[in-house]
């Protein structure tokens, strides 16, 4: 997969990704409209220059993993694959139909390409990123493992047994990247339960932390090569985000979270993204 | 009645750990995961000869499951160990979603399972983990009658590709299988043929079903004595085949009757050939503490509970 560094060229990207959910979710008549949107960036930039991989052999034994804990934002998730050529984008619209491959959360047993787990139930990916990161290490491989977590989801207690497990295991070839949104479905994290003082949190578990602008394209990728060159500790990037990103009239709003647009709203956004 | 007997009695979770580390010797892509239980799991074998094949996770089950499904993606087979209660309750939303819906070759092994745990009580007598591991799609279920056959079965599930539950547990046994029998995953053994009554055990209750043979043939009832060691899938064949011929059925098992063995022969039998039918398990209550063999008493887990059953079944045809 060649990769790009042009901003302009990740801008361009990522908006057809943001249309893409849109259009998606619109179609399907529900699904995660805020997350998907507020994670678009950060999916432009790892596909098409972050990771290593083919979408032409998803199964290519050294291909980065991404794992995506976050089972809810799968529109963003499915729109970057089919937009990197995994699969034809006229698929997307099957989303949440009876007999698609893009179930309302990914899922593996569906037959789509490019999914490392089935995930929907918040607070597991991070385990399955240890395993996969013991893996690499067993078998002396070079492949980094990047898992994509909600900062609500950081409220499950099992992140945590997988981030002590993490720096247990000085496994530096992990980067978990969280979705600083500060929103969850009932409301701002900081209200429904306080998450902060996070960089602290994940400091305190024994991982090194970074922090940066989720809708920076060259913030994200340079943060991105600089956590690959940790020594013995895992990483954490703590990605400021904003839920809805690109749709000004829905941005930070987290009533957004699980709301689909009306064929109406989807129009409106979609001229909002094109503008 | 054939005749049985055993020279020792043996615990089947130190047959899992024999197997576990004659198969590290096997197949270099075996890796082990323990919650802390490394010696209760009988893992020190395989964990001295192959220590950088070995997980130790600390007390954090729902991330020893999450890490065996990702340890799977280079071709590894992790074998996770830990107690049943916490092999299945603790972490069925990982097991469910990480290991059956994502389809990992993960093999779940858990030990102390049932009422023979004893003096511990009921926070670790697990008596719903079969059902709730037969309920999921993908899951093999299996619960193993001896040391040998726990052995033979930990070896073998590694030739299979998917989720395995393997249940087995803390007590000495009586060891009477076959030293080197080959497992064959779904395959019913029929230890005694018989026409008056079917009689269909697993785990720990599997001698005892053996025993009530004994105790019924001097009735002059000639029972047919197989034992399920894998419940799901369930060998469907083996069951309507015997009980067309006995035509009443007898289930035993260390479990709730709700999702166990006994529940997975009446749905079977219900929809193709209702029989009249005895389950001897628990009966939606609670373990307690005890000794093993009070508990069996208590809770109706005995061989002559087996036999009372059988005569009540023959009794109903
Ligand atoms: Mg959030």
């Amino acid at each position: 997969m060649t990769k790009t560094s042009s901003v302009k060229d990740l801008q361009q990207l990522a908006r057809s990704i943001r249309i893409n959910v849109v259009h998606m979710i619109a179609e399907a008549g529900s699904g995660h409209t805020g997350g998907s949107l507020g994670l678009a960036d950060i999916f432009a930039s790892l596909y098409f220059n972050v990771l290593n991989h083919e979408p032409k052999n998803p199964q290519w034994s050294e291909r980065d993993r991404l794992i995506l804990s976050i089972g809810h934002v799968a529109p963003v998730l499915y729109a970057t694959l089919a937009e990197a050529g995994y699969f034809a984008k006229d698929e997307l619209l099957s989303l949440r139909k009876l007999n698609s491959r893009l179930q309302g959360h990914p899922a593996r047993d569906h037959g789509l390409p490019g999914l490392e787990l089935s995930a929907g139930s918040l607070g597991q990916g991070l385990s399955v990123a240890v395993g996969m990161a013991l893996c690499a290490k067993a078998d002396k491989k070079n492949w980094h493992v990047y898992s994509i977590h909600g900062d609500g989801e950081l409220q499950e207690g099992s992140i945590w047994e997988a981030a002590m497990s993490a720096a247990h295991y000085k496994l530096n070839n992990i980067t978990a990247i969280v979705d600083r949104n500060n929103c969850q479905i009932d409301g701002k994290t900081s209200r429904v339960m306080e998450l902060e003082p996070l960089r602290e949190k994940w400091k305190a578990f024994g991982w090194d932390v970074f922090e940066c602008d989720g809708h920076s394209y060259t913030d994200i990728i340079k943060t991105c090569e600089d956590a690959k060159q940790s020594v013995f500790r895992p990483t954490v990037i703590i990605a400021r985000t904003k839920m809805g990103r690109g749709v000004k009239s829905i941005e930070d709003d987290f009533r957004w979270h699980g709301k689909a647009p009306s064929k109406e709203e989807a129009e409106d956004f979609i001229k909002q993204l094109s503008a | 009645m054939k005749k049985y007997t055993y020279s020792e009695t043996n615990d089947t979770r130190s047959g899992f750990g024999e197997g576990l580390h004659e198969l590290g010797k096997k197949n270099p892509n075996v890796v082990a995961l323990c919650a802390d239980l490394i010696g209760s799991l009988k893992m020190d074998a395989f964990i001295a000869e192959f220590p950088e094949r070995f997980i130790q996770v600390g007390i954090a089950e729902a991330n020893m499951i999450g890490i065996a499904a990702g340890l799977t993606i280079g071709g590894k087979i992790p074998f996770t160990g830990t107690f049943a209660n916490f092999s299945t309750g603790r972490v069925y939303d990982q097991i469910r979603q990480s290991v059956a819906y994502s389809n990992k070759n993960v093999k779940i092994c858990a030990s102390h399972a049932g009422l023979t745990l004893g003096e511990d009580g009921a926070t670790h007598q697990i008596l719903e983990d079969i059902g709730l591991m037969k309920m999921l799609p993908h899951m093999v279920v299996i619960n193993t009658c001896d040391f040998n056959q726990t052995k033979a079965a930990t070896i073998a599930i590694a030739d299979y590709t998917g989720p395995v539950y393997l249940r087995f547990g803390r007590p000495k046994v009586p060891n009477f299988t076959p030293k080197d029998q080959v497992f064959e995953i779904g395959k019913a053994i029929t230890l005694n043929e018989g026409k008056d009554v079917s009689i269909f055990a697993t785990g720990h209750l599997v001698w005892k079903a053996i025993e009530a043979g004994n105790l019924l043939a001097e009735k002059g009832i000639d029972a047919e004595i197989i034992n399920i060691h894998t419940i799901k899938p369930l060998d469907r064949n083996a069951v309507i085949q015997s009980v067309m011929k006995t035509k009443c059925v007898v289930t035993a098992e260390e479990h709730q009757m709700n999702g166990g063995l006994g529940d997975s022969i009446a749905q079977l039998l219900s929809l193709e050939l209702p029989t009249p039918l005895e389950m001897v398990a628990v009966k939606d209550t609670f373990g307690e503490s005890g000794t093993p063999d009070e508990l069996m008493i208590k809770y109706g887990l005995t061989t002559e509970n087996i036999v009372e059953a059988a005569l009540r079944a023959i009794n109903r045809k």
